[in-house]
């Protein structure tokens, strides 16, 4: 009986990470238009292509990396890299701490381990969008894809510059904004509270982008800020049942 | 240039952390409701700020991103499937940007 159950467990760890692999795809492509201007960004505070690709393979992550590059040009010291890593990358603190719970808890630590390597806004959308409990190989199969297209984009990015064409790199900029709006309206469709939340939350950041002295706010921190007000204000409004709507 | 190599060591170490810490730390379901609600939300949110204003600055002209968002918005509503709602916003941004110029 424990054979099976494992027979099954691995079956359906492998459909996961084929499912993974597919949805990969988009990340994976939006990844190397925005890379190829990490990588121009890398050359030109006169990084080489080699270590502009293996900062992308260990940081993947967007503003992260532009504001690790911007303390580095700078020549400040290795305490303000730790701090300003930590602040402009903060949403992840509460990405990782909503995927903990979307995981099964009996989650090897393992897995724990490695997910968290590959905790990326895009990937965190997708993981987001499934029924129910993340398989981790779900995320693995997605990291598969993107993985390659964000840190071979970084590379390609610091060696050719600017050679891909402007139509193309800006038509598969607006990838990741698609996807995270197909992981966001379709429950927004069938749940009143949730179209809400995410109008309110797309007003408030046009808000912050606009007004003066919000303006200056970082992305990275006014997604922390907004996340923490809308999303405690929404669920002292209509907390969500006890079980049943498993998150 | 070889300290950037420890600059990067840093960075990638503490981003990690920031990671790992609450997927490794926090174990169990959480009980309490006002959590349980606080982080259902969190992803709508999160996604939603990500997503605007940011989108209309990501093209060559605020029109070709507009109509990729307004391409998003249909394809989220009508299809949800997320490889196509992310193709079919990038070919209409192509497309409104070949008929623009």
């Amino acid at each position: 009986m424990d054979e099976m159950t494992e027979q099954q467990r691995k079956t359906g760890s492998r459909s996961w990470y084929l499912r993974g692999l597919k949805d990969g795809v988009p990340i994976g492509l939006g990844y190397f238009a925005v890379a190829f201007t990490m990588g121009i960004t890398a050359k030109n505070i006169g990084m080489t292509p080699l270590q502009a690709a293996v900062m992308s393979a260990a940081m993947h992550a967007s503003a992260g990396q532009f504001a690790a590059m911007t303390v580095m040009a700078s020549g400040a010291g290795y305490l303000e890299m730790i701090v300003t890593t930590v602040i402009v990358n903060l949403r992840y603190l509460l990405m990782a701490c909503s995927l903990s719970q979307k995981i099964d808890s009996k989650t090897k630590m393992r897995h724990r381990l490695l997910m968290s390597y590959y905790i990326t806004d895009e990937i965190f959308g997708a993981a987001c969008g499934v029924q129910g409990r993340l398989n981790p190989f779900y995320q693995y199969g997605m990291a598969t894809v993107a993985g390659p297209g964000w840190t071979v984009g970084t590379f390609l990015g610091a060696v050719f510059g600017s050679i891909l064409p402007m139509r193309l790199a800006n038509a598969m900029n607006v990838a990741l904004y698609g996807m995270f709006l197909a992981v966001i309206i379709p429950p927004a469709r069938k749940d009143k509270m949730i179209a809400s939340v995410v109008v309110i939350s797309m007003a408030a950041s046009y808000l912050f982008s606009v007004l003066p002295g919000l303006r200056v706010i970082s992305s990275g921190f006014r997604i922390m800020i907004l996340t923490i007000l809308i999303a405690g204000i929404a669920a002292v409004i209509k907390p969500v049942a006890e079980e049943g709507d498993s998150h | 240039m070889k300290e950037y190599y420890l600059y990067i060591l840093l960075a990638a170490l503490t981003i990690y952390a920031v990671r790992a810490l609450p997927m490794t730390l926090i174990r169990r379901d959480i009980k309490s409701p006002f959590i349980r609600s606080f982080l259902y939300y969190v992803p709508y949110v999160t996604l939603a700020v990500m997503t605007f204003p940011a989108i209309l600055s990501a093209t060559g002209s605020i029109r070709s991103a507009a109509v990729g968002l307004a391409a998003a918005l249909l394809l989220a509503y009508f299809d949800g499937n997320l490889f196509r709602v992310a193709l079919g916003a990038c070919a209409a941004v192509y497309v409104a940007e070949l008929l623009m110029l």
